[in-house]
């Protein structure tokens, strides 16, 4: 008997490290110890065996089932490992095939500028203002110092919707064509501080052509507090442009005129293609004008009703499809207003 | 403006300051220089020499080789095609290896055969033209060799014509038996008559010994073209154009430029319209010697006077002292007119001005150097010699000097005499009182207008001048009087004419300066600078403002300058913007950030381009026609639209009331640019006309649409994408037959809380063929407002479900014309509050279903907050779903 087990142990091994597939295991199991497996069999002999040897056969008995019983397990485990192997291997992707993508859409340009320059000067507390686009000629040019007879108010120069007939004050009214009355609309709403900007359309009579467009977008700022001096517009100014262009970038403040800020200037940014060394996107100059500014005429906060004895403020106006166009290395400003999804898709 | 380097150091000496650093300092301290240029840069190794001697071109017929002294050790061998050059004669050598205007090289060349070692210039070649150099004008004699027989003509002149022959009336043919320069231009020739011989001398500088040319023996006169009654196609080569002789104190080897006077360099400035004082060379000396601390050094006019009095032939009067606040006058007589001496071409040339005749030159170098527009007009044309400054009469018409009749109107001021006017004031004189070379008696305008009035009169004429572009930006009243002595001083020193004595200054409107208080702490505190009150006071002074205590005169030539906020800019400019300090804002800190509003229109914008819309920007302004375009009823109220009153075209006339059109036009731009699909979204504006104010009623849209791969149901599950992302639930869809832009049966209204807040579906075919695209496109137009409104903004949790759901399908029958929208009302009014969720998922029509009938499946959802539902509850429920459904519907369980 011991001899019978022995084999059977031998033979049982053999099998069960010879089944390939979960099946086979499964018969070499029933085949040995089933119930009316070979093992099993052997067993029910064990009546028959001297009362001395039994405990001793009993035993190797035991032996021999544990050790198959493990052996079916190991060969089920690496027989299940190879079968997820084959079917992961059958499962197998070429990935670099193409995904399957949702289109995104695109955010247009001028706005991805606009948010930009919105979002620094948000983070500097100021707050977004909005208003009309047709606007009253006393709001767009009166008010801002700019009286009747300054060429800006030609109709060569701005879209008129009522002429107002012969009286100056009349309410005449036009498409603003620049973000500037804002700053009165402002005044006139809000007790300082103040400190908003006011991205918009504007209007003005030119043919659309490469540069030009009669309608485009702007960005004016309007700071009025206590104490607010040029230096605090150099301050922010420099800031927003290092936002813009790079903590490296170089300013310089130049004198320029504005009807409706005093003293005035123009800011422009070192070109950073030449280092400002004079080339063709610079034009020679070296450096880049990006935005004109200046503190809040004392006349056009008057016509707000604030007090020029406690109060002061600064302004900027900024044009963004010349900063877009820069930005992108877009040459011709019509691209910008013909909305191709060749060139929406690009942003 | 450009500027004249050399002109400036007149006034102001800068001339060890380079180009580039005069330029920066310049447009620091407030002067923009938008370019430098030199213009004697384009000049190199270009010399003047002298002719040695002159051969005939073996190998040509047309060609000279020339020995020319160039100032070195030996004479350069030059070739050259032109007829003008004679031994002796000064000439600009292009030598080799040398660069001409326009990057034009010359090198060493072979010209048939013979070595030519540079080339002899002409003026173009220069970059100049017979006004910068008139005594180079060439008139040509015609040589008989060069007679060529007109195409179908007989012969005018024989083949052999010999010497003493006759051509007409007195002009023989004459064999020149030598040539020998005498003076500029001017030519010893002995002629051989056939019987005779004759000395004469010409001007003509293009005959040689050995040319048969044409003599006019009663007038001693070698002919040209006009003499001979010729046309130019006999004699090709008689053209008045040739070597540049030159005429100049100079000697071989002399750099070309300086001799020509092109030595000099030229600023050009962006002058802003505030500083009209600084559109002259003195303005710009006063900026520069503030910039440079160098001093100023202004110049006084003297003129001597010839006798006899302005008054006793000449009178002013200024009829409207509003628009002429000063007239300024004085008369030359006896007047010559001719062209300019060197120095003042060339400094006009430098400027960017043509020089035309001494008068007209006069009054351009003034207006330069002065910034004060001057006329000058044959005093003989006025009438009555009394000039009267008044408005046109009505019906008036003058003929300006560009040739131009123009029709005045009351609101234009003119320069008349008794009768008619002679100029309109201020932008352009008349023909009739034109300088002309007849011209004895010139009268010197020199005036002060009204600005705005100039600036209307020449737009309203459309001829804006040079004078109107000065007078519109209001210029200096005191300036009148030095400007006209200048002129009448520069007459004097060009001896072109005789000034009479006594100056007309006729004054309607006395000027005052402008006083202001200097307040150093307020100007600092502006600043935010601690700059102190004597470098302000020499800042002031340094730019001709004038001091008294603390008060400030400010100079007649800055009436920009009112406000003590100018003043500190005055300053800043001259202690520098750079050197302001850099701060940042101290005060009450604000809040800043996009309103909920601004936050939410961001975000409207992500969930559209997160549905794959891209982002688009259109004109606000469309065309009347496009209503049509979009089959709007005739009737409809948006067509009452913002009209601008002038508009660049019919095309952009007026303001849109619907955003339908823009993106309609743009789905249109990229379909005909062959793009396959387009997903676009706007939020834009309409501008609605206000009948209670007088601006407009702006409302913002969301505008959306495409076209290509793209269906009714893909399209409104993006709109209801759009809704959900806003956490808007209670949005109602209703059938929309009657958008004529739309197809009837697949257009939508979009409700919330019952009120319409936009439109959507696919676009009409007809409206499509309008826009020349076939293929289905589809549009939403919402109302941003509303949806904004509606969007959920607080958000609050509620428990999960406890107890399991119980999923229930249903199918009904009923009419095919049923919405769905109504069967699921049905179904969630029909309940007993224990559906949760209805989903349809089927639609079915065809057999077995009756014809006109359909089949609509839902899946709904129940369940009970607080147990676990039973069958029997669900049963229930589900029961009376169905009785409502056949009761409003007639539709019945499947």
């Amino acid at each position: 008997m011991r001899e019978q087990l022995a084999n059977i142990r031998q033979e049982a091994l053999k099998a069960i490290r010879s089944a390939n597939a979960a099946a086979a295991l499964d018969q070499v199991r029933v085949q040995y110890l089933g119930k009316k497996g070979e093992l099993t069999a052997v067993l029910k002999q064990m009546g028959k065996l001297p009362a001395e040897e039994r405990p001793v056969i009993g035993q190797m008995a035991n032996e021999v089932r544990e050790a198959l019983t493990n052996a079916i397990a190991e060969q089920s485990k690496a027989l299940a490992e190879t079968a997820l192997n084959l079917k992961l291997a059958a499962e197998t992707v070429d990935v670099t095939i193409p995904g399957q993508r949702t289109a995104l859409g695109h955010k247009h340009p001028l706005s991805i500028v606009i948010d930009e320059i919105t979002d620094i000067f948000t983070g500097m507390g100021f707050q977004v203002a909005e208003g009309p686009e047709i606007e009253l000629a006393e709001y767009n040019f009166t008010k801002l110092n700019t009286e009747e007879g300054h060429p800006g108010r030609e109709w060569t120069d701005t879209f008129y919707i009522s002429a107002g007939g012969d009286d100056p004050k009349n309410d005449a009214v036009l498409l603003r064509s620049q973000t500037s009355p804002m700053q009165v609309r402002v005044m006139e709403q809000q007790k300082p501080p103040i400190r908003i900007i006011a991205p918009g359309r504007v209007f003005r009579k030119d043919e659309a052509d490469a540069t030009h467009s009669p309608m485009f977008h702007q960005i004016e700022g309007l700071v009025v507090d206590k104490g607010i001096t040029m230096a605090d517009l150099k301050g922010t100014l420099n800031e927003v442009i290092r936002a813009l262009y790079g903590p490296d970038s170089k300013t310089r403040f130049r004198p320029h005129h504005f009807p409706f800020t005093e003293p005035s200037c123009e800011v422009d940014v070192q070109c950073v293609e030449c280092g400002g060394k004079g080339c063709s996107v610079c034009k020679g100059e070296g450096w880049i004008e990006i935005l004109g500014a200046g503190m809040v005429h004392p006349k056009v906060l008057e016509g707000c009703g604030i007090d020029t004895e406690v109060y002061s403020g600064w302004a900027f106006g900024m044009g963004v499809e010349r900063l877009a166009m820069r930005r992108f290395g877009i040459k011709d400003l019509r691209l910008i207003f013909e909305n191709d999804v060749r060139f929406l898709e690009q942003f | 403006m450009k500027l004249s380097r050399k002109w400036l150091n007149e006034f102001v000496d800068c001339s060890s300051v380079s180009d580039k650093t005069f330029a920066e300092a310049m447009t620091i301290s407030g002067s923009k220089v938008e370019v430098f240029t030199d213009l004697g840069a384009e000049f190199h190794n270009v010399v003047v020499g002298r002719v040695l001697s002159e051969e005939r071109h073996p190998n040509s017929d047309h060609m000279w080789v020339l020995q020319v002294d160039v100032g070195e050790a030996e004479p350069v061998q030059i070739c050259t095609g032109a007829w003008n050059v004679h031994v002796g004669d000064l000439v600009p050598v292009a030598k080799h290896k040398s660069t001409l205007p326009g990057g034009v090289k010359i090198t060493r060349g072979k010209l048939r055969g013979v070595v030519s070692n540079g080339m002899l210039c002409g003026l173009s070649e220069l970059g100049l033209e017979v006004r910068d150099f008139p005594y180079a004008v060439i008139r040509p004699a015609a040589i008989l060799g060069d007679y060529h027989v007109l195409p179908g003509e007989k012969p005018s002149i024989p083949a052999d014509i010999a010497p003493g022959h006759k051509i007409f009336g007195k002009v023989v043919a004459a064999l020149v038996l030598s040539c020998e320069v005498t003076g500029y231009s001017t030519y010893a020739l002995q002629l051989d008559l056939g019987d005779r011989l004759v000395d004469t001398t010409t001007h003509c500088p293009n005959i040689h010994t050995g040319d048969l040319v044409c003599y006019h023996t009663a007038d001693d006169a070698v002919l040209g073209l006009d003499g001979l009654h010729a046309q130019q196609a006999e004699f090709p080569n008689c053209i008045p154009d040739g070597i540049f002789i030159l005429n100049e104190d100079c000697r071989p080897g002399d750099d070309l430029p300086a001799v020509l006077g092109l030595d000099d360099h030229v600023v050009e400035f962006e002058i802003t319209p505030n500083r009209p004082d600084c559109l002259s060379v003195i303005g710009l000396a006063r900026e520069a010697s503030a910039t440079f601390h160098q001093p100023l050094r202004l110049h006084t006019p003297e003129v001597k006077g010839a006798g006899g009095s302005i008054l006793d032939y000449a009178d002013v009067d200024i009829e409207d002292g509003d628009l002429c606040p000063r007239y300024t006058g004085r008369l030359v007589r006896n007047v010559k007119i001719g062209p300019s001496p060197k120095w003042m071409r060339e400094r006009l040339r430098a400027s960017g001005v043509r020089p035309i005749n001494n008068i007209v030159d006069i009054t351009n170098y003034v207006m330069l150097e002065y910034g004060q527009p001057m006329h000058s007009f044959d005093f003989s044309c006025v009438d009555g010699h009394r000039i009267v400054v008044r408005r046109a009469r009505p019906g008036e018409e003058i003929q300006t000097l560009d040739g131009t009749a123009r029709a005045l109107t009351e609101s234009m001021l003119v320069i008349a005499d008794e009768h008619k006017p002679v100029g309109v004031a201020g932008v352009m004189g008349g023909m009739n009182s034109e300088i002309t070379e007849a011209t004895r008696d010139v009268f010197f305008e020199s005036a002060n207008f009204n600005g705005v009035s100039i600036r209307k009169t020449a737009l309203a004429l459309g001829m804006r001048t040079e004078a109107s572009g000065r007078y519109e930006k209001g210029l200096d009243p005191m300036n009148t009087l030095p400007a006209v002595q200048r002129a009448c001083e520069l007459v004097e020193l060009l001896g072109c004419g005789e000034v009479a004595d006594g100056v007309i200054d006729v004054v309607a409107r006395e000027f005052t300066p402008t006083s202001l208080q200097l307040e150093p702490e307020k100007i600092n505190r502006l600043l935010g600078t601690d700059i102190a009150e004597e470098t302000m006071r020499e800042i002031l002074l340094s730019l001709g403002f004038t001091l008294d205590g603390d008060t400030v005169y400010v100079p007649s030539w800055r009436s920009d300058v009112e406000h003590y906020s100018d003043l500190a800019e005055e300053v800043a400019r001259f202690y520098g913007y750079d050197n302001l300090p850099i701060t940042l804002m101290r005060g009450e800190t604000t809040r800043g950030g996009l309103s909920d509003k601004q936050k939410a229109e961001k975000e409207l914008g992500q969930v559209c381009r997160g549905l794959g819309y891209s982002e688009i920007l259109t004109y606000s302004f469309i065309s009347p026609n496009d209503y049509n375009k979009i089959r709007m009823a005739e009737d409809d109220p948006r067509r009452q639209s913002v009209t601008i009153l002038n508009p660049l075209g019919e095309d952009t006339s007026i303001m849109r009331t619907t955003s339908l059109p823009s993106l309609l036009e743009t789905l249109a731009r990229n379909h005909s640019h062959r793009n396959p699909t387009a997903r676009l979204y706007e939020l834009c504006r309409i501008y609605l006309p206000d009948e209670d104010g007088p601006l407009a009623d702006e409302r913002q849209v969301l505008s959306m649409g495409g076209y290509g791969d793209l269906d009714f149901f893909t399209f409104k599950g993006a709109v209801e994408t759009i809704l959900d992302a806003l956490g808007i639930r209670n949005a109602r869809y209703e059938a929309c037959r009657d958008n004529p832009s739309y197809h009837p049966g697949r257009c939508a209204r979009v409700l919330i809380d019952g009120k319409e807040i936009g439109v959507f579906g696919q676009i009409h075919p007809l409206v499509g063929k309008n826009y020349d695209v076939e293929q289905p496109m589809f549009a939403a137009e919402l109302a941003l407002e509303p949806l904004l409104a509606a969007r959920r903004t607080e958000i609050i949790y509620r428990p999960l479900p406890k107890f399991p759901a119980v999923e229930r399908d249903i199918a009904v029958v009923c009419d095919a014309d049923v919405p769905v929208a109504q069967l699921e009302d049905c179904i969630s009014r029909g309940g007993k509050g224990l559906v949760q969720e209805v989903r349809l998922f089927d639609i079915y029509t065809g057999k077995p279903i009756p014809e006109g009938k359909k089949s609509v499946a839902f899946s709904l959802r129940l369940r009970a907050e607080d147990h676990t539902l039973t069958d029997a509850e669900a049963d229930a429920d589900i029961r009376s779903i169905l009785d409502l459904l056949e009761r409003e519907w007639k539709a019945v369980l499947r």
